[in-house]
């Protein structure tokens, strides 16, 4: 008995002594299905690596996006790991910000991480975050409305292939709408689309000499197009509507066509929240006929290492193992090939049980392997990226013309003088930030 | 003579008051009946009111993602903590200025007001930098300093406008006896200001509980309060709103009953001075 409570002491002083000795790293994250399965799998990391306890700062995208940028930019350390998007990532590379992560652990297979999604986060030739999830923007349709209303949307629609099928499944008498497309301002929200769609319209955000684009031809038919469709088949109060809200209405049947973030595929084919699970197909992001051009939206969540941490090597033992195949493969044997986090990894679209548990695969993959951030648009342009320009003052002048934009949604002002007022307000912005640089 | 309505209009009068109550509450209440539906029925259209299968999932995985009671313990210390802090500097403030007013005091009571007119934002980066230097980030002592601070010109305002009613010449009254100035704000002028104390300390605890701009900014895992705790669950990729309501239920829960139970004084602080 005496032994026995001697034992137990001895463990207990062992346990103390290494937690006492074990590496702390706070990880800021975002809040979606995909990040919270992987704290809930956490455990796999932590049994593995005794000697590294994980504190978790979860937070909404764009709560997260200020308080990680505040940190950064003023070499807080609060954040040993944070989730940051493509967008970040070259911006803050340039600032000497992130830690490179050019030797991780042998088998890690950065050569297995998607080619576009690689040249994203690689900043003169050194990676800076690696990918967690990543995705690109599609059509998601309900083949039900499609057939009843006579028509077809082929794999790579044009706009007007679009047009005319919105057109059709219209029926605003049961609150059913042709087509659901983001109207809520944000540089990250409606100008995410409207900058994905100027793209397939032959349209820039700014001519080599960073002047302005948005009073060209092309965004002016990508604009007048985008309101006209809203306007006759969309469903009403869209200048309020972003992901989610376009999400709800398309689960509850009430749009036909939407045209949104890839991830959006996993939700709508889900049987426990849709109520048109087996009613929905993909097709390509559109373009303009004569266009080759399919919008080049491209986004992931990565994890990246600030340089202000104290914790770099058990940070990047973190990022290996969440972003590894093992990881991946974890996921699958927890819960399913279907909530394997999508867009990272070539391996996973070459997994026949994931394309036999995700239907939305296929057209994922093609997405992401034809989005070409590094050349957005048809002309010949001074930035990168592809639903956003790699600056930044994106974020300030995005939201602000994505304001009147909206605006002309709500009917509030004209599509020209909505168009006007932009390219005035960018190109006021551009001048007093000093471009060209 | 003095106008007494009839019982219609006292019926009238009753209810355009609870028909604007229950508007004002509606919000709250559909939170908490949200919190209770599966992520399906929080966004079905037409929404149910409370036929519905209801269930306490979303408790329990709140419960289960989320450490509750440590971002609870931390609202209590910041809310708690700032408010006593906060009278402690605020009470002799406000007996100089209501008693031993200068001809600066009512400019000083307007700057003091204004510095709420400034938009937090506009100095986020020189207090984070503060903060860092001084080892404050992601500290409770650091969060009980600066919501202090914002909510200081708001407590020394409720306290000048009690104080103002006390008659000065109780005071004159206690220093002819050989009351210091100690035993004179502690014995004599405290006592009296309880009610108004009270109202005041009720309601600064609320705003440094709903303190949503610096709680966030300043935290991160350690001593994240309620705030950041609903923060976590909001998403705009992705339908969590019976989840968000679940954690938002949790976190008003505590200010909630508190408010309840101390409405009178709340109502009495509020209104304090307003009919003469």
């Amino acid at each position: 008995m005496r032994r026995s409570i001697w034992a137990a002491g001895a463990v207990s002083v062992l346990a103390f002594t290494a937690a006492a000795h074990a590496e702390t790293i706070t990880i800021a994250t975002v809040n979606n299905g995909d990040m919270i399965r992987m704290q809930k799998l956490a455990e796999d990391f932590t049994k593995n690596h005794p000697d590294i306890q994980l504190e978790w700062v979860t937070l909404e995208e764009n709560v997260l996006r200020q308080r990680v940028t505040t940190d950064i930019a003023t070499k807080g350390g609060q954040y040993d790991v944070m989730t940051i998007g493509n967008y970040e990532v070259p911006i803050w590379a340039k600032q000497d910000w992130l830690v490179a992560l050019d030797d991780m652990p042998d088998g890690y297979d950065t050569d297995d991480i998607l080619p576009s999604i690689r040249s994203a986060l690689t900043y003169e030739d050194k990676l800076y975050a690696a990918p967690f999830y990543g995705e690109s923007a599609m059509v998601m349709y309900r083949t039900d409305l499609a057939e009843k209303a006579g028509v077809e949307i082929p794999d790579q629609p044009t706009w007007t292939d679009i047009k005319k099928a919105a057109e059709a499944m219209t029926d605003k008498s049961n609150e059913v709408y042709g087509i659901c497309l983001r109207g809520k301002p944000g540089w990250g929200e409606n100008m995410a689309f409207l900058t994905a769609m100027a793209n397939s319209y032959g349209a820039a955000w700014f001519d080599k000499d960073w002047k302005a684009q948005l009073d060209s031809d092309e965004w002016k038919a990508a604009v007048n197009d985008y309101l006209d469709m809203m306007n006759e088949d969309g469903p009403p109060g869209a200048s309020s509507n972003g992901f989610n809200e376009n999400l709800s209405l398309f689960q509850q049947g009430k749009c036909g066509i939407w045209i949104d973030a890839t991830v959006a595929a996993s939700f709508v084919t889900d049987p426990d929240e849709s109520t048109v699970a087996d009613k929905v197909a993909f097709a390509q992001f559109p373009n303009k006929e004569g266009v080759d051009n399919h919008g080049n939206w491209l986004w992931s969540w990565n994890l990246a290492i600030p340089t202000s941490t104290d914790s770099e090597d058990a940070a990047k033992q973190f990022i290996a193992w969440a972003t590894s195949k093992d990881y991946t493969k974890l996921v699958a044997d927890k819960e399913g090939w279907r909530a394997a986090p999508p867009g990272t990894r070539t391996s996973l679209y070459e997994n026949e049980e994931y394309q036999k548990a995700a239907p939305f695969a296929e057209m994922t993959l093609n997405s992401m392997q034809a989005a070409t951030p590094d050349k957005p648009s048809v002309q010949d342009v001074p930035y990168t990226g592809g639903q956003f320009v790699a600056i930044p003052e994106f974020q300030g002048i995005g939201t602000a013309v994505g304001q009147m934009f909206s605006a002309a949604l709500a009917g509030q002002m004209s599509a020209d003088q909505a168009i006007q007022n932009a390219q005035q307000l960018t190109n006021r912005e551009m001048t007093k930030a000093g471009y060209p640089k | 003579m003095a106008h007494t309505p009839t019982k219609g209009r006292k019926l009238l009068f009753t209810l355009i008051a609870w028909t604007i109550g229950f508007l004002i509450f509606f919000p709250i209440l559909w939170t908490i009946l949200t919190s209770f539906k599966t992520e399906a029925e929080a966004i079905a259209s037409p929404p149910s009111f409370v036929f519905f299968d209801w269930t306490l999932d979303n408790y329990v995985e709140v419960q289960e993602r989320s450490a509750y009671f440590r971002h609870f313990w931390n609202s209590v210390v910041i809310s708690v903590g700032s408010t006593v802090l906060g009278l402690l500097v605020a009470i002799p403030a406000a007996w100089s200025m209501a008693f031993v007013p200068s001809k600066q005091t009512k400019n000083v009571l307007m700057w003091m007001l204004s510095t709420k007119m400034l938009p937090p934002v506009g100095v986020l980066i020189p207090i984070y930098l503060i903060f860092r230097d001084a080892g404050l980030l992601d500290t409770l002592t650091g969060l009980v300093i600066v919501v202090m601070l914002i909510n200081l010109p708001i407590i020394i305002w409720m306290l000048f406008t009690y104080f103002r009613e006390i008659p000065g010449e109780i005071l004159e009254a206690a220093r002819m006896d050989g009351a210091g100035l100690r035993s004179e704000i502690l014995y004599v002028l405290t006592p009296m200001a309880v009610p108004g104390i009270a109202s005041t300390l009720l309601l600064n605890i609320i705003l440094a509980w709903n303190e949503a701009f610096w709680t966030l900014n300043l935290t991160a895992a350690k001593s994240a309060p309620l705030t950041a705790f609903i923060a976590s669950y909001s998403s705009p990729e992705g339908l969590f709103y019976a989840k968000l309501s679940a954690a938002s239920t949790m976190a008003i829960a505590p200010i909630l009953i508190l408010g309840w139970f101390s409405q009178k004084q709340l109502v009495r602080g509020l209104t304090f001075g307003a009919v003469k």
